[in-house]
């Protein structure tokens, strides 16, 4: 069993994101973190591995930031991790995206039998990557899922949450799927496994040496800018007792024509 | 040039939410081609006449009901090659994020997810999505001459109806063959609960840490106090106002991390982004993990014991107070204006 899933650096989530004049977008000297979906990802990947004496690898697309996420997740316990730049990528492209991400899992000595992608990538705000990748490998999608029941060398079944319902879906291997927080408890890495990461060496790949061709990008990226600013906001209902002050709210709900 | 919109089915009707597309397809003003899998034509038609469609595509074949991404994407990806249409729109429902994604991969072209807004330019559409959990808005734009785009949900209005509708084509196709069979299957099926889904509710009702501060005793064998109360605080007070509003259940991470609710109901950055009409925060402090979910709320009503906590900064209304004294009278208040 080969496990492979992937990963990204994004800004911590507590703090502040702001556009900047030129149309970038900064967060400061803040530290970045291991995209916050991919928590769950990267312990259910370690922890299927575990359970059936498998290889794991997770894998970075973009530059060199995306090596600290690498890092942390080899202190939780994957076993490879290897990174992927290419000078052609858009990252707004999900297309050159996902051809970059099923050419690093066709490149892989081991196949895997399971691609295990975090619910969303909260920078690019994008799931379909997990999608178009799976599309691309030619391999069966299994979105949302909530609980692996099955895994073994022929296939998985799993619990997935819809929109509307809870299902019980089963397919051969090999397969993407995406999973929910909830999933399990992600671990903290011990210092001594930190210390350990921080010194392995991550091989990094292009398009030309994963043997696949990038598609012109059909996405332009105009920039980013700010939040408008709240208007009409902040107003605390004042009044000397808790029904007048609701009154007052409901006074001002209705004037809204949302009562 | 047309624009194409896929109208995302359930239980034999077309899903509200996804006549949002509509009204984006209207604003973009060519001629519209709506796509309806896996229902018959009568029922698509009432819901469709008034609202300015040309062409209705069905495919009423029962292999497309229920939503199966192998069966719908080869049909989509199909048409589109034969139609070429300008633009593929749909509602961001998780079902049609997938459907045209992958679509759009067998189609060589571009797919831009979530908008939340765009502008109307010779040059195509100017989109603007969210980025970086909703801290901040990018704009982008496709180069292609078809480009498949999903809406966030509730950011486009349900379509207008015309006055006088032009007559509609209606075609039926032929479900897409697919060689290998479905490779996912679906054992079984069991719907949620949930009467209103978050993501599409009007109103949202949302609890918070402050729903630990329970005055009501815990039993003595209670395993852990805090978490009893916050659940009965849960189902005696959030759940009946959000009943009487015909509202959705929210919570906030701290909430959900500490066992007062289900992650399901978690809004914000690893949990759902609403947009609705009235979003109620009761004793939810307002971390930016939880605005990044619920910020672009039309009107934000926060109660909080706590007048500096930051989500007052992002309320229109605010009541500063204890939620186990204001959330009674406003169920109260609530349950009053709904008397004839």
């Amino acid at each position: 069993m080969h496990i492979v899933t992937f990963t990204r650096s994004t800004p911590d989530t507590a703090i502040a994101v702001l556009a900047t004049d030129d149309g970038g977008v900064t967060w400061g000297d803040a530290a970045t973190v291991v995209n916050p979906w991919d928590d769950y990802a990267l312990e259910e990947t370690i922890r299927q591995a575990k359970t059936h004496k498998g290889n794991s690898t997770v894998i970075a697309i973009g530059p060199q930031m995306h090596e600290k996420a690498l890092r942390q997740a080899l202190a939780m316990g994957i076993k490879n991790a290897i990174r992927v730049e290419d000078a052609a990528l858009n990252p707004h492209d999900s297309r050159q995206w996902a051809t970059l991400a099923a050419g690093a899992v066709a490149h892989l000595d081991e196949q895997p039998n399971l691609v295990l992608f975090g619910k969303s990538h909260i920078d690019v705000d994008s799931d379909q990557v997990t999608f178009q990748t799976a599309h691309k490998l030619g391999w069966p999608l299994i979105t949302n899922v909530s609980q692996i029941l099955e895994l073994d060398n022929g296939r998985i079944r799993v619990q997935r949450r819809t929109d509307q319902a809870v299902q019980i879906v089963r397919a051969s291997l090999p397969v993407v799927i995406s999973v929910l927080k909830g999933i399990n408890e992600p671990r903290f890495p011990a210092f001594i496994a930190i210390r350990k990461a921080n010194k392995t060496s991550i091989p990094v790949y292009d398009a030309a040496a994963l043997g696949v061709e990038l598609p012109a990008s059909q996405i332009e990226h105009l920039g980013y800018h700010n939040l408008p600013e709240r208007s009409g906001g902040g107003e605390i209902i004042e009044g000397a007792t808790v029904q007048e002050k609701v009154a007052t709210l409901v006074q001002k709900l209705k004037e809204e024509k949302i009562l | 040039m047309t624009t194409f919109v896929y109208l995302e089915t359930m239980g034999g009707e077309i899903l509200p939410s996804a006549l949002e597309a509509l009204s984006a397809a209207q604003q973009i003003g060519e001629p519209i081609t709506a796509l309806v899998f896996g229902i018959s034509a009568d029922q698509a038609t009432t819901t469709l006449a008034t609202c300015g469609i040309e062409r209705i595509i069905l495919c009423p074949d029962e292999s497309l009901h229920p939503f199966h991404l192998e069966a719908h994407a080869p049909l989509l990806s199909h048409l589109i090659r034969e139609y070429q249409p300008r633009h593929v729109l749909a509602t961001a429902t998780a079902n049609s994020r997938e459907l045209l994604a992958v679509s759009a991969l067998d189609c060589a072209k571009p797919f831009i997810a979530d908008a939340l807004s765009f502008a109307v330019t010779e040059d195509g559409l100017t989109i603007t999505r969210a980025a970086y959990a909703g801290k901040v808005l990018e704009q982008v734009r496709s180069t292609s001459e078809t480009t498949f785009i999903t809406l966030r949900a509730r950011a486009f209005s349900k379509p207008q109806a015309l006055d006088n509708p032009a007559n509609v084509t209606i075609e039926t196709v032929e479900p897409a063959h697919i060689p290998d069979g479905l490779r996912v299957h679906v054992e079984s099926e069991e719907s949620a609960n949930e009467t209103v889904t978050l993501m599409d509710a009007a109103i949202v009702v949302s609890g918070g840490r402050g729903l630990a501060n329970n005055p009501k005793p815990a039993p003595s064998d209670a395993e852990d106090p805090d978490v009893w109360k916050a659940r009965d605080g849960f189902a005696t007070l959030i759940q009946p106002l959000a009943q009487a509003l015909n509202a959705a259940v929210g919570a906030s991470r701290a909430a959900v991390d500490a066992g007062y609710i289900d992650y399901d109901h978690q809004v914000g950055q690893t949990g759902k982004t609403v947009t609705p009409d009235l979003y109620i925060a009761a004793g939810i402090s307002g971390a930016v993990q939880h605005q990044a979910g619920m910020r672009n709320s039309k009107i934000i009503v926060a109660i909080n014991r706590d007048a500096d906590a930051p989500i007052f900064k992002l309320a229109h209304y605010g009541i500063v107070g204890d939620l186990y004294d204001v959330l009674p009278r406003l169920i109260e208040a609530v349950e009053q204006e709904d008397q004839p």
